[in-house]
């Protein structure tokens, strides 16, 4: 199966499936797909990394199948785990039984198929149908487990040591999200393409906005986009993101308000800035009067 | 598209130097994205400029730092179009021959500049295209002979003067209803980019005179995370600025996830939950728990050099240090001149680094008695009145270029201090092979203290990781 035919068809059928992609954004998700490597999103909290790995899904009526990465997370969550209780239970009823079964048979029996937990990783790998593989956060993980991601990412190939190894039928569209919270190995990024996501344009994010929030009118969408841009220039900690921004659409739609004045924006400002001396600054540099 | 006209075997060898380039700027492009790059080539082709620099961008680049980079020589190798562009010619409203250097002409363009700068949308492509025929007609520096001439933006920007056109811009913004500051903002931003323009198109003529290898080698400026403190202009600081925080995270997340790994490993064995956690698996004891460990913490006391010849150094260092709050159990910060003044309260936790760098360089006045960087006296000052930072527990930063004015360099009292505290680091932000020059005592006070080039934010990074271990 071929994802998408060109740059332009995923830019069109992405927006069918509501996600509003620039042209660097469209041209990579094409080419991730056409070349069969896997995409790895960096950017800002927010931007609609994990979004994109959705809409692919979406657009393409793929699967998606997600593993979120965490501190901690090991083979036994990512890949695959033998079930332990049942095959102690399997060992002890083939003991209860006694008679003749010898240890040759159990030792084969109990790891097959039966007794093995597939993760997502290897979930996504042994499917048959399209599948979008979206590894979030990876970041977020320990040095060792990007090791057990390199066989995936490069050969779609997952080795269980009882069994053999299970090679990717169909290969997955595989999308790794990250925050660079921190660097991620040089062989996991030669084996990936790479995009950064950045906040979008005023055009863009009015659109994108427009598209997530019902009712809201032009001229609020202009000033509000307006003024999340002007946010994003001042040197603040955590930096307004799209999520924020259509956040903000939705308050002011619920409290009714048609005119993104001074006030308003002092009101509100708490659906937007989640840092004490974020709205200090914000309040200084819009010369915002103090609530 | 000129890449166009190039024949294939051409246009591999270009291919390869732009690879060669890449390499040589500091980009890890190894032979598998080589193969990639090709390879994504062939899915989207040469037919839109814009779709091929993203190709390229998502198989060679890997780190956002390295982008601009790879743009400028993207840029460089791939021109966007030859000489003065092919619609340059009968667009010329002279009609014999281009446009002649002369004061009407410059009138005549910057009219033309500030009608396309206040349009309500900007037009890239008009802007770039008045960019090049700036570069082309105000930036050109003929030479002695064929290949000798050759463009500067510099010339251009001076002759122009964009900058002057702020003031009629932000009233042609202001009469479409923008505020003031609002107009003023758009009004710079513009002209920053199409300042920016007009240095691309200087480039690219450079590069099409003398190869896209000199350019590369010459014009193309280090990625924000690799620049020397020293040597950056007052935009390329705003973006150091912005890095630090998201640095020290990252550098702070890296020390935690380091400890919590080397933890795991060292750690004594937590019996009662492995044996706990042992019952699920019929008493075999799959998993193991260990411990927690108290963390690693260090006190650290920063004595930092704010003179004019360092004052970028310090903001940066200073504000790291700030942002890594976190990693160390208490911090004191004092700056000097040739007089010491403690500044560690303007290290509230939590507090804007905007205003903490304002209220740093209001505070930065009384560190000088006399004026003149004096390190000899900044230390014996120190000893005075604020031994009692120092204990066995500290670690003592000492920031600065140990650029003396040939003072005495009371190399005694630097020892006393040294010798009352757990470790000590001097960095500066000189070039190593330009230290013990001039006025230069790092050599001296290096026989003291271990004293670490720290040019740039990698550099910085990298050494407070080895400080928090």
């Amino acid at each position: 199966m071929t994802w998408f035919d060109a740059p332009a068809d995923a830019a069109t059928r992405l927006a069918t499936a509501g996600y509003l992609a620039d042209a660097a954004t469209a041209t990579t998700t094409y080419l991730a797909g056409a070349l069969e490597k896997p995409l790895l999103l960096e950017g800002p909290a927010g931007v609609g990394k994990t979004e994109l790995a959705k809409a692919v899904s979406r657009a393409t009526g793929a699967e998606l199948v997600r593993l979120q990465c965490y501190e901690g997370l090991d083979e036994a969550r990512a890949l695959y785990e033998w079930n332990y209780k049942k095959q102690l239970l399997r060992i002890q009823a083939a003991n209860a039984g006694d008679s003749g079964v010898d240890w040759d048979a159990t030792h084969d029996d109990i790891f097959s198929e039966e007794f093995l937990l597939t993760r997502p990783l290897l979930t996504a790998i042994r499917r048959e149908e399209p599948t979008v593989l979206l590894i979030d956060e990876v970041d977020k993980t320990d040095i060792e487990v990007e090791g057990l991601l390199l066989e995936v990412l490069s050969d779609f190939q997952v080795t269980i040591p009882e069994l053999g190894t299970v090679a990717a039928t169909r290969r997955p569209f595989v999308v790794l999200t990250s925050n660079a919270s921190r660097e991620l190995s040089e062989a996991v990024k030669r084996r990936c393409l790479y995009l950064h996501i950045d906040y979008p344009d005023a055009e863009r994010e009015r659109q994108i906005l427009q598209q997530q929030v019902p009712g809201l009118d032009d001229r609020i969408a202009e000033q509000l986009v307006t003024t999340v841009g002007r946010l994003r220039e001042l040197e603040l900690k955590k930096a307004p993101s799209i999520a924020e921004s259509v956040d903000w659409a939705r308050t002011l739609i619920a409290l009714e308000i048609r005119d993104l004045d001074a006030k308003a924006i002092t009101d509100t400002l708490g659906a937007v800035l989640k840092h004490q001396s974020d709205h200090e600054r914000a309040v200084k540099e819009l010369k915002l009067a103090r609530s | 598209m000129s890449t166009e006209r190039s024949d294939a075997s051409g246009l591999l060898e270009r291919h390869l130097a732009f690879v060669e380039a890449l390499r040589g700027a500091g980009l890890s492009v190894s032979l598998a994205e080589d193969i990639d790059s090709l390879a994504a080539l062939g899915a989207v082709r040469w037919g839109n400029r814009a779709m091929v620099r993203d190709a390229f961008a998502a198989t060679m680049v890997k780190k956002q730092a390295q982008r601009t980079t790879f743009d400028a020589l993207f840029d460089v190798y791939f021109p966007a179009m030859v000489g003065n562009g092919a619609g340059a010619e009968e667009g010329d409203e002279a009609g014999d021959g281009p446009v002649r250097d002369n004061a009407s002409a410059l009138v005549d363009f910057r009219d033309r500049l500030a009608e396309a700068l206040e349009a309500s949308q900007v037009d890239e492509a008009e802007l770039r295209r008045m960019a090049a025929e700036m570069v082309g007609v105000f930036g050109a520096m003929p030479g002695r002979g064929p290949g000798l001439s050759s463009w500067s933006a510099y010339t251009a920007l001076q002759r122009v003067a964009p900058q002057e056109l702020v003031d009629r811009l932000v009233a042609g913004l202001m009469g479409e209803g923008a505020d003031e500051e609002d107009a003023r903002r758009r009004a710079n931003r513009r002209i920053g980019s199409f300042t920016a323009m007009v240095e691309d198109d200087a480039r690219r003529r450079i590069a099409e005179e003398k190869g896209p290898d000199h350019v590369a080698e010459v014009a193309v400026r280090p990625s924000i995370d690799k620049l020397a403190f020293m040597a950056a202009r007052r935009g390329d600081l705003e973006e150091m600025r912005k890095e630090i925080f998201p640095l020290a995270r990252r550098l702070a997340t890296r020390l935690a996830k380091e400890q919590h790994s080397r933890h795991a490993r060292t750690a004594p064995l937590d019996f009662r939950r492995t044996v706990r956690a042992s019952i699920a698996t019929g008493g075999v004891p799959i998993t193991t728990h260990h411990r927690p460990k108290r963390p690693h913490r260090t006190d650290l006391v920063v004595l930092c050099d704010v003179s004019g010849s360092v004052a970028n150094f310090a903001q940066f260092t200073l504000l790291f240090v700030f942002a890594l709050r976190e990693v160390f159990q208490s911090m004191r910060a004092f700056t000097f001149i040739d007089h010491v003044h403690e500044v560690t309260g303007h290290f509230r936790p939590g507090a804007d680094p905007v205003d903490v760098l304002t209220d740093l360089a209001a505070a930065t006045s009384h560190a000088a008695l006399w004026g003149r960087t004096n390190y000899g006296r900044a230390f014996t000052k120190f000893e005075e009145n604020h031994l009692d930072a120092l204990t066995s527990k500290t670690t003592l930063l000492i920031l600065g270029d140990a650029r003396s004015n040939y003072s005495d360099l009371h190399e005694d009292a630097l020892r006393r201090l040294t010798g009352s505290v757990k470790r000590t680091f001097w960095l500066n932000p000189e070039h190593e092979r330009n230290w013990g020059t001039g006025d230069s005592a790092a050599p001296a006070y290096g026989e003291i203290v271990r004293m670490i080039e720290c040019r740039n934010l990698n550099q910085l990074s990298e050494f407070v990781h080895d400080l928090a271990w």
